[in-house]
């Protein structure tokens, strides 16, 4: 019964959908109060029926009703409770109806907190989300409904996929989608402003709230996306280049592009066009993104669904969106004429500076995911592009922004003199030097990565600093200024020295890493750079819904014991799948990453260990990242200006 | 009976990717096998490298490539002679020649395509509307005023 009542409220929320993608926009042509007002009521019922139909799947989880195709594939009731709710969205139909329901989310909450939107273009915004909304509820609707009945419904599910069975992997999907889907936002936004004709700083300062909290759900998401990769896959590889996550590696690029192109929009009145066509295309990839996932042209380890006929469907939903929207931009290209007059060194031209090579470097990830596809279609060529390939084309660009980012951040608006920001900058580059030089006469003879990756980070943190610093202005009270500074001056600070964080961590833990494989008796020692590890003992477990061979090592750093590890190797009977569960000693410097494999013919087990440096860095400046955008987010400009004085947590989407 | 059916799974479960016995006595020659393994692609797997890939196959040709260097082959010639029988699907870094130029082309001339287009806005930017600059310099102003009033 309550199946059905969600499958009823699904169908319900694509006719509200229907209508409301038509009325609000016909009612802000005609200038129709009335109509333009129908928007509000209908995003608030679209979002609820969603809920509602997705509450009613999540029931069906939670009790595991094995009448329902879905369940039964991917349910089982041995599960852990968490993870059967999880189980809701680890899986193809699942995941859709929580895309969609972050849509109309997005939806409500432009409804409920954009009061000082100008009625028109708040009607045409909610108009064309509803337009976005009703593609994915006739997606779902025609070919992966999730309430799709068992005629002999089972005793017991075929279980979750025991890789998804995971804390850190059960909150990556979700996040990832209100990033995606928080681009479908800023480009209703977009569509909305284009054929209001009206592109002003207004605008940018709207749309900039959205395009930040997408870009900080999407980082989140990507970050524990890699952090699970780390510690699940069993070597303690973070990214790997697949498809799928390229797929949301591009949004994310090009969100950031459109982030800070959108402060020029909100200040200076320019790159209008530009920041438009960011707007749609950050979409775009959203919905190619979609499109990889779940068509299988790309074979990769995420592919959910290897459906053409869905597959076609993204993409016409894809091309559609796509079309209707660039055409609208090439006929409206003349209501966006710049305002702002600015020289060549400014700040204005570093943020297209950082434009051009955020948009450059997606491209890059671009047309290396797709190539494969391309050659053979085109050259007749079957062959791949890896990891290899990326960490070469990819990595420069990201060099060269960081390069720049730190003179560039200080650089005044309009007219900036770059001597005067160079010299406030001298420390800092002294310093990351002499880090980076540090780092090379200490690793002798090795590849120049880790030394300039270390050179970057610390350029990019103590450049941040230098920057926050200036803000406090001269003379005494400096650190009281400190404190009192906006917001969004924090958030910027933060956010960059993330970054450096974040690539200091890679490129250390991609130069000196260190491996060991070998055979263990239990008793037996190993040495790792200098860390000791020995096999105390190994013994069989039983665990809720699988079985695993779990190890004892002892960690010891100059003969003193340093903690106790314990790896596990689980099998679940139910899918039939092995996953190794490693374990960590996580270090400030360093992690530690024990394996315990196969037991060995001669007796012994097959053991893996490895010295990771600054792996945790990796994460720490994804979250300080993160937190950048929130404290952006938080900044008094936007709780002001989003008209949300009666509300005082302003942006919904927090 | 339980412990039947753990011993099973344990042996049921799939190997590891680089097992220790394929490790090469020389440490030299098994760092340039890893190196190697890490560009040629698990032909069996989704995206995945021999080197990290569990699948039988990438084994037997993790061991071919131990082989050959072992034999005295150099790197490329390790490479080549794995091309030689799979295809370039293979390799995990398609080289540069033929229509793949264009793949390893495609972010430096994007860079250069953007930088001069960006050049051209933002020398348009700083030039056009020189009335306006003019009329933000106050002792330009100051100046007209004087030479209009005499």
């Amino acid at each position: 019964m309550i199946t059905e009542l969600g499958h009823f409220a699904l169908i319900l929320a694509f006719l509200v959908a229907c209508a409301q993608a038509v009325i609000p926009l016909v009612g802000a042509h005609k200038r129709w109060p009335g109509w333009m007002a129908f928007a509000e009521p209908a995003a608030t019922i679209q979002f609820l029926l969603t809920a509602a139909s997705f509450a009613a799947l999540t029931w069906a989880f939670v009790t595991s009703d094995f009448s329902l195709r879905l369940v039964t594939l991917n349910s089982h009731t041995d599960k852990p409770m968490l993870y059967k709710i999880t189980g809701v969205w680890g899986n193809h139909e699942g995941s859709m109806l929580l895309w969609v329901l972050i849509v109309t989310l997005f939806g409500g909450a432009v409804a409920w907190f954009g009061a000082n939107l100008p009625p028109s273009l708040k009607a045409r915004v909610l108009s064309v989300q509803a337009m976005i909304g009703a593609a994915f509820f006739a997606f779902i609707l025609l070919t992966s409904n999730p309430f799709l009945r068992m005629a002999t419904p089972p005793f017991n599910g075929q279980d979750l996929n025991p890789l998804l069975q995971d804390p850190g992997l059960a909150f990556h999907p979700p996040f990832l989608y209100l990033g995606y889907v928080g681009l479908s936002m800023t480009f209703s936004f977009a569509v909305a402003a284009l054929i209001e004709g009206r592109v002003d700083a207004a605008w940018g300062r709207w749309v900039r709230p959205y395009t930040l909290a997408a870009w900080i759900f999407l980082t989140i998401g990507i970050g524990l996306g890699s952090w699970w990769a780390y510690y699940e896959l069993g070597w303690g590889g973070f990214w790997f280049w697949d498809p799928v996550e390229n797929a949301s590696f591009m949004p994310w690029l090009i969100a950031a592009a459109l982030l800070h192109s959108a402060i020029v929009v909100e200040k200076r009145e320019s790159l209008k066009s530009w920041t438009i066509l960011l707007a749609i295309i950050a979409f775009g990839f959203s919905m190619v993104g979609a499109f990889i996932t779940r068509s299988g042209v790309l074979t990769s380890v995420h592919a959910f669904a290897t459906d053409p006929e869905r597959g076609v469907f993204l993409l016409g939903i894809t091309a559609a969106f796509m079309m209707g929207a660039l055409t609208l931009f090439a006929a409206r290209a003349n209501v966006m004429q710049a305002r702002g007059v600015f020289s060549m060194v400014s700040r204005e031209s570093v943020l297209v500076l950082n434009n051009i090579l955020l948009a450059v470097a997606c491209f890059v990830v671009f047309i290396g995911t797709m190539w494969p596809l391309i050659a053979e279609m085109a050259f007749d060529r079957k062959l791949s592009v890896g990891a290899p390939f990326f960490n070469a084309a990819f990595t420069p660009f990201m060099v060269l922004l960081g390069l720049v980012l730190p003179v560039g951040a200080m650089m005044a608006w309009k007219r900036a003199t770059v001597g005067r920001v160079v010299r406030q900058l001298i420390p800092a580059f002294v310093l990351a030097v002499a880090i980076g030089a540090l780092a090379w006469a200490i690793q002798s003879g090795r590849s120049a990565l880790g030394p300039v990756g270390l050179f970057l980070g610390a350029w990019l943190v103590a450049g941040a600093m230098v920057d926050i610093w200036s803000r406090t202005g001269r003379g005494s009270g400096r650190l009281a200024r400190l404190t009192r500074l906006p917001r969004a001056d924090w958030g910027k600070a933060v956010a960059h020295g993330g970054l450096g964080v974040t690539m200091a961590g890679i490129a250390a833990m991609m130069a000196w890493e260190a491996e060991d494989i070998r055979v263990l008796q239990v008793g037996e020692d190993l040495e790792i750079a200098g860390y000791g590890l020995r096999l105390d003992e190994v013994h069989q477990e039983q665990g809720p819904n699988y079985m695993a061979t779990k190890a004892t090592f002892t960690l010891s750093q100059n003969g003193r014991e340093i903690s106790e590890m314990h790896p596990e190797k689980r099998v679940y009977p139910v899918a039939e799948m092995p996953t190794t569960e490693a374990a960590l000693d996580n270090g400030f410097l360093r992690d530690i990453y024990v394996v315990i494999g196969d037991p060995q013919e001669g007796g012994g087990w097959a053991v893996r260990s490895y010295y990771k440096p600054l792996a945790n860095w990796i994460w720490g400046g994804t979250i300080l990242m993160a937190l950048g955008g929130a404290l952006s987010l938080s900044d008094r400009r936007y709780r002001v200006a989003a008209g949300a004085r009666k509300l005082p947590q302003g942006v919904p989407a927090e | 009976m339980k412990r039947l059916i753990l011993a099973l799974c344990v042996i049921a479960a799939p190997v590891f990717a680089v097992q220790p016995d394929e490790i090469l006595d020389d440490p030299a020659l098994e760092e340039r096998a890893r190196d190697i393994s890490a560009g040629l692609r698990c032909l069996v797997c989704r995206n995945e490298s021999i080197d990290d890939s569990n699948a039988e196959l990438a084994r037997d040709l993790r061991l071919l490539v131990r082989e050959r260097l072992v034999a005295g082959d150099s790197n490329e010639e390790v490479v080549d002679f794995v091309v030689d029988r799979y295809g370039e699907y293979v390799l995990l870094k398609p080289r540069s020649g033929g229509s793949n130029l264009l793949l390893w082309m495609a972010g430096p001339i994007m860079l250069g395509a953007g930088l001069v287009m960006a050049g051209v806005y933002l020398r348009g930017r700083a030039r056009t509307p020189e009335r306006e600059v003019a009329r933000l310099s106050e002792a330009e102003e100051r100046r007209l005023r004087e030479i209009l009033d005499d």
